[in-house]
């Protein structure tokens, strides 16, 4: 089945997220990634969801539909700046904590908590790059795993919301226009 | 003004300044401080107590979808909320216009399973086109003009606002010049005159053009403009259960209705077209059939109001956003004259041999009352009398109320098409007779669909309301279900046969005129009865009990694979059409 990576702005209110995420439920689709906050636009809030299903053009109709949702694009087949990052607590004795700093530094990882037994590590990347270190750190014991889910965003001058513009009002809330 | 009102008061104005003048509801616990106020607003808010909330829902959208205006039902939180889901549904599914108003628990008790506390926001979610739950009281003025602007632009569709008792109950002075918040909400979007364009290129070259026309067309007012097309491209139209009325069914380009139940020169018409012009109709399956088989060899052009719709079940080569009304405007500016008159003749051909209402015209020799003759001297004397609505509950009555009676105006036959739902008729009914008091309205309902509503007989007592008209058709079957078991489950009538009490005494329990009819003769004296009596009545016509809708596409076949009539008892293998296709190639002519 095909990866979907989707975008979509929506206000940031309760609810919201409910209602975005069922439409995936609603038709069975396992959501891969989820990962929800800020943008540069008060009270907008994005939503990078990352989905495994051959058909997403309706869910992508059906989520913009919503009201409460700005905008949505399914950047697939777009170039994209993708990234996820990790904590994982790995199992790190006297004997192997060099190794495992030494591997950390090839991947640009950081060791953010040492104890008696263990390390917490943070690893951010593209998920390739994240999955790879997931897998050189096994050998050392993985004990605890957290992945944030993919935020994505589009290569070059181009926004994931450029057909639209934003303003905030005195009252903080936020207006769209179209730009055609 | 400054004046401090209570969240309940405010309420009561919001509705006042959104133009509501009736609703539909039933008080409780979480609720009682809206009907505390709504006592002082009675001379500009009427409320129609009703006997249960999936009553008052389908009132309210009856009501709307007579009206043009968004219907308003209530109800209190926990049962009364979850009695409503039905409904919402419901007009969800056929995208009526309603606003519910539920009470909730305080908001201090929100989220601990307080008593009668149910999360209806959570639970209408994915059957509302939006919902509100109001902890503020400063936010009601804002939710209540959007919830009333969501209802009625763009797709119309339910929106339920959930309030907690205690913002009903506590004060402050609104602020009534509050800006909608909606930055993701676009109903007004325009289309492409491109995309117009092309539609018209398309339909301008092709040889069997078809129009099909939905819910969409009366929803925006464009009967006339549909017909002004038609007329001018000469294209014949196609009317699918939700576009009875939008177009006029003696008209020479009329051909009637598609799909599960519709005739079998109209499918075969739709096989055949090579443009299809859908306009405001969203391809419901029960008109598609197998859908990889619909119609295929047309190019489709598909206008309608949800971007969402467009694509969503049948390939698409054209797709035009936007009101259907104001798509036609446009399209008549450009579209050259068309003659296509073989390809309508050619229709009308298959039509003639079909016979599309022979089968119901034979009778088994000891039947003294076939629906036939119920359907046909209703159709003709509603018409003669002019001024009617009509309203079917869901079942085979249902069918034939669509194909047997002629229709010819907008909004005059209402039927739960989307989610089908049995026991629509009488309060919906009900809801069509507050808004339309100078009409005469028929609910035609089945003996079983009856049962699950008919408690509202007491609301339309107590209303006063007098124009309303129950047909029931009385086959002592759940009979849509038997007719698939007849056909497709060897009759093993599983939980179909279905008793039911003396209608027309239960009729005068209520204090409501009653009436039984068993001979096909006593017919057009009980329907005139019934306009000679001021007030409501109900008809019990004890119709011969099986008798099926044909013709019929078997669930999950193609359109073009239809069961047309099988004189009862029905024959081993009933028959089906196969139709060789129309053989003219040559362009038509083109004027203008
Ligand atoms: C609430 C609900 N329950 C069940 C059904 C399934 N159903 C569809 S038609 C039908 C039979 C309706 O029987 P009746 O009201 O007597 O009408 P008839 O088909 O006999 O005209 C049933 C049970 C439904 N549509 N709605
Ligand atoms: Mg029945």
């Amino acid at each position: 089945m095909k990866r979907h990576t989707i975008i979509a702005l929506m206000q940031d209110q309760p609810g919201v997220l409910n209602r975005a995420v069922s439409l995936f439920r609603r038709r069975g689709y396992n959501i891969a990634s989820l990962a929800v906050g800020h943008t540069e636009i008060p009270n907008i809030s994005r939503m990078t969801v990352v989905v495994e299903s051959d058909e997403v053009e309706q869910v992508v109709k059906q989520l913009d539909r919503l009201i409460e949702v700005v905008n949505v694009t399914d950047v697939t087949y777009e170039s994209t700046v993708d990234r996820e990052m990790t904590l994982l607590k790995v199992g790190a004795l006297n004997g192997n904590r060099a190794e495992i700093v030494a591997l950390c530094e090839v991947f640009n990882a950081k060791v953010v908590d040492v104890s008696q037994e263990s390390m917490i590590i943070e690893m951010t990347g593209s998920p390739a790059k994240v999955e790879n270190f997931i897998e050189v750190m096994e050998p050392f014991g993985i004990n605890e795993m957290m992945r944030t889910g993919i935020i994505a965003m589009v290569r070059g001058a181009k926004t994931s919301h450029t057909h639209k513009t934003y303003s905030v009002e005195g009252n903080g809330r936020v207006s769209t226009e179209a730009l055609k | 003004m400054s004046e401090k009102l209570t969240g309940a008061q405010i309420m009561c104005e919001a509705l006042i300044r959104e133009g509501v003048e009736v609703m539909f509801g039933i008080p409780g616990g979480t609720i009682m401080p809206f009907y505390y106020a709504m006592y002082d607003y009675q001379d500009q808010l009427r409320h129609i107590l009703c006997r249960h909330e999936q009553g008052a829902g389908h009132a309210a959208d009856g009501y709307a979808r007579a009206s043009g205006k968004v219907g308003v039902c209530i109800g209190t939180s926990g049962p009364g909320s979850t009695n409503l889901v039905t409904a919402i549904a419901n007009a969800y599914m056929d995208s009526t216009p309603i606003v519910a108003v539920t009470g909730q628990v305080a908001t201090s008790l929100i989220g601990r399973d307080a008593f009668q506390e149910t999360d209806v926001t959570g639970i209408t979610m994915p059957i509302t086109k939006h919902n509100y739950l109001v902890k503020d009281i400063e936010e009601l003025p804002r939710v209540f003009k959007e919830a009333f602007y969501i209802a009625s632009t763009g797709r119309t569709g339910p929106v339920l606002i959930d309030i907690a008792k205690d913002v009903q109950q506590s004060s402050t002075v609104p602020n009534w010049n509050v800006e909608l918040n909606l930055p993701g909400y676009h109903p007004d979007r325009t289309f492409d005159h491109e995309e117009i364009r092309d539609a018209i290129a398309l339909l301008t070259e092709a040889k069997k053009p078809l129009m099909i026309i939905g819910n969409g067309v009366l929803m925006s007012g464009a009967t006339e403009e549909v017909r002004q097309f038609a007329e001018h491209m000469g294209v014949p139209v196609v009317t699918t259960l939700h576009g009875i009325g939008g177009f006029p069914e003696d008209h020479p380009l009329s051909l009637g209705m598609p799909g599960m139940h519709g005739w079998v020169h109209v499918n075969r018409a739709i096989q055949e077209c090579d443009v299809l012009f859908n306009v405001g109709s969203r391809f419901d399956d029960r008109v598609t059939g197998k859908m990889s088989t619909f119609a295929p060899n047309a190019r489709i052009i598909h206008v309608d109001i949800d971007e969402s719709e467009i694509g969503k079940n049948i390939r698409t080569d054209i797709g035009i956003v936007g009101d259907a009304r104001a798509v036609l405007q446009e399209m008549l500016k450009e579209m050259p004259q068309r003659d296509t008159h073989e390809w309508v003749e050619y229709i009308r051909q298959m039509q003639e041999k079909h016979q599309p209402k022979q089968h119901y015209m034979q009778r088994p020799p000891e039947a003294s009352l076939m629906p036939y003759d119920v359907f046909t001297t209703l159709s003709r004397i509603i018409n003669e009398r002019g001024n009617y609505r009509v309203v079917a509950d869901v079942g085979q009555h249902q069918m034939w109320t669509a194909q047997l009676i002629d229709w010819h105006k907008p909004r005059t036959h209402f039927s739960s098409g989307g989610l089908g739902t049995m026991g629509f008729g009488l309060p919906t009914g009900m809801g069509v007779a507050v808004a339309k008091p100078n009409d005469t309205v028929w609910v035609i309902a089945g003996d079983g669909g009856f049962q699950m509503t008919n408690q509202e007989l007491q609301t339309i007592v107590q209303e006063g309301i007098k124009n309303i008209k129950v047909a029931i058709i009385n086959n002592g079957y759940l009979g849509m279900v038997r007719q698939w078991q007849e056909l497709f489950e060897n009759k093993r009538y599983s939980g179909t046969p279905l008793s039911c009490p003396d209608f027309p005494r239960l009729a005068e329990a209520y204090g409501i005129r009653g009436l039984a009819v068993d001979q096909a003769s006593a017919v057009e004296d009980a329907i005139n009865s019934a306009y000679e009596h001021d007030g409501p009545m109900v008809i019990d016509f004890r119709v011969e009990r099986e008798v099926n809708v044909f013709p019929m596409v078997p669930q999950g076949k193609s359109i073009g694979e239809m069961i047309v009539g099988a004189p009862n008892p029905v024959p081993e293998v009933p028959r089906t059409v196969e139709e060789t296709p129309m053989p003219i190639e040559t362009p038509l002519v083109v004027k203008g």
